[in-house]
């Protein structure tokens, strides 16, 4: 009978909070809410020291922090999340603590392709960005299932960055341009005379257009606020291009600390800015 | 003490409206912070200063104004030069100086090579400057190279594109700290490709009020900071 109690009292509680955030959102979204947020999941090991947590369980509290937080832009009205889960630079790291995130990787992408899991829930489509070809093989698959199972889903979108880095997707973007440029002036080339030489030629460089179609992100716009935990201000090699105009902002929480008020906060901010931000993008 | 140091020297046109002077005030009282600054990083042994003196993006502004800027950094030049040499300060120029007026193209072409021998510290002037066509320069020029047949499109690797980016005048290209006065948190087109590790620092004083307290400040806070590149803990 008190265990019953207990269990309403709880739902209960649990109502008016939601209830509660779902106001403060609504006043949050008189003003222009951000289209895109990107987040560097950083503070995870020191929590875990913080708190004399076993390896690995940093890890696991962050996972449930990024639950949390993705859950909160969604119903906030963010249509794109994107988060650095796993840079190629963390390949250095030991390679147990390599394995241990791999493992809950897939441990977690398989839990995303349950019926009752948040992607489903709230209709979100999941892109994994970087170079695949470097992750474990079964993450891999596991990674290009999920992509397929939810690529119906059109709500939001949320990006997953795994062995990725920009100065890696600039290149791969450069490599491909170029593959294709090339493919495509061998093929005119049997048709055309040489005569238009000199058009050709200007034709034949890459243009930055080029470059951004190969993009990994490409299926993304560019975020509009970057959000790093645990204090450090720094972009270890996240979203260089994208982010050019974006704006910054760390915590200093570590990011299994992270909460609903650092989003509210950095919503504020990005509002705040928002003007500036818009005259910079309509400059051509 | 880090070797490399960017700056965005943002804040001056704030700074003149604040005391309700013109515009032009403001860069002026900007210029006399950047010399300053100059100066410090001579003493202070820090090998390599990039300024953001112009962003491709900022010809939307007036074009009084940017005339003004324009003739106060052709001024600035000429005035210094003598001094900067003296000083052991190598000039370079990043960006698309093709923009500008025909008589600072041949002033700045002439500062780079004068200077070109002095080692005591390395000045990088990024005029009309965007990191974006930074890199798709890069890459056009990699593209180039494999039109040409020299390379392969699968050969292009990140070691390539950093020789080709504007920054490879010097040997410090990636800088170890980034200042931005005036409080704005963003890279506004600035480097982008070189400042993937970098320590950003967003300083609240407008630039003509960012002096050696602040720079002091900037510094200690750059080597507070526990620089990881991703991999295990130092």
């Amino acid at each position: 009978m008190d265990g019953k109690r207990n269990t309403i009292l709880f739902k209960l509680f649990g109502s008016s909070i939601s209830y509660m955030r779902r106001c403060l959102f609504s006043v949050l979204s008189v003003g222009p809410v951000p289209n895109h947020l990107a987040f560097i999941l950083d503070g995870n090991r020191r929590y875990a020291k913080k708190w004399n947590l076993g390896e690995g369980m940093g890890y696991r509290a962050g996972f449930l922090s990024l639950m949390s937080l993705i859950k909160y832009c969604y119903e906030l009205g963010v249509k794109y999340v994107s988060i650095y889960a796993f840079s190629i630079d963390n390949f250095r790291r030991r390679p147990e603590e390599v394995q241990c995130v791999m493992d809950l990787m897939l441990e977690k992408i398989e839990g995303l392709l349950k019926e009752e899991s948040l992607v489903n829930q709230y209709g979100v489509r999941v892109y994994f960005i970087g170079n695949l070809k470097l992750l474990h093989e079964p993450v891999r698959l596991a990674a290009e299932r999920a992509m397929k199972a939810t690529s119906n889903n059109n709500n939001s979108i949320l990006l997953i960055c795994v062995a990725y880095t920009s100065t890696d997707e600039i290149v791969h973007a450069a490599q491909e341009s170029c593959e294709d440029k090339w493919a495509t002036t061998q093929s005119s080339a049997n048709i055309k005379d040489s005569q238009d030489g000199e058009e050709k030629d200007t034709d034949d460089v890459i243009k930055l257009s080029d470059i951004e179609s190969h993009m990994y992100m490409r299926v993304a716009p560019d975020p509009d606020i970057l959000v790093r935990t645990s204090g450090e201000t720094r972009l270890s090699n996240f979203l260089l291009w994208q982010t050019s105009n974006c704006l910054l902002y760390s915590p200093k929480a570590l990011w299994p600390e992270i909460g609903l008020r650092h989003l509210v906060w950095g919503v504020l901010n990005f509002q705040r800015a928002h003007p500036y931000l818009e005259r910079g993008r309509k400059q051509p | 003490m880090p070797s490399h140091v960017a700056v965005i020297m943002d804040g001056n046109r704030r700074w003149a409206r604040m005391r309700g002077l013109p515009v032009g005030s403001g860069y002026e009282a900007g210029a006399r912070a950047f010399r300053s600054i100059v100066e410090l990083c001579c003493n202070w042994g820090i090998r390599v200063l990039t300024v953001f003196a112009f962003s491709s993006d900022n010809w939307f502004r007036p074009k009084v104004e940017t005339d003004f800027l324009m003739g106060l950094f052709e001024r600035g030049l000429r005035d210094e030069l003598q001094h900067l040499t003296s000083a052991g300060v190598r000039i370079s120029i990043i960006g698309d100086v093709s923009r500008l007026l025909k008589p600072l193209q041949v002033l700045l072409a002439d500062a780079m090579e004068t200077t070109i021998n002095n080692s005591r510290l390395h000045l990088i002037i990024a005029v009309n400057y965007s990191g974006q066509n930074d890199i798709v320069q890069a890459c056009q020029k990699l593209a180039i190279k494999v039109k040409d047949g020299l390379i392969e499109p699968e050969e292009i690797n990140e070691f390539l594109v950093e020789r080709e980016l504007e920054t490879n005048c010097t040997d410090f290209p990636h800088p170890d700290l980034l200042i931005r006065t005036s409080g704005e948190i963003r890279i506004s087109n600035f480097l982008l490709w070189q400042l993937a590790y970098t320590e950003l620092y967003f300083a609240h004083s407008l630039w003509p009020d960012f002096g050696e307290d602040e720079f002091r400040e900037a510094v200690y806070s750059f080597q507070r900071r526990q620089r990881r590149y991703g991999g295990q803990k130092s």
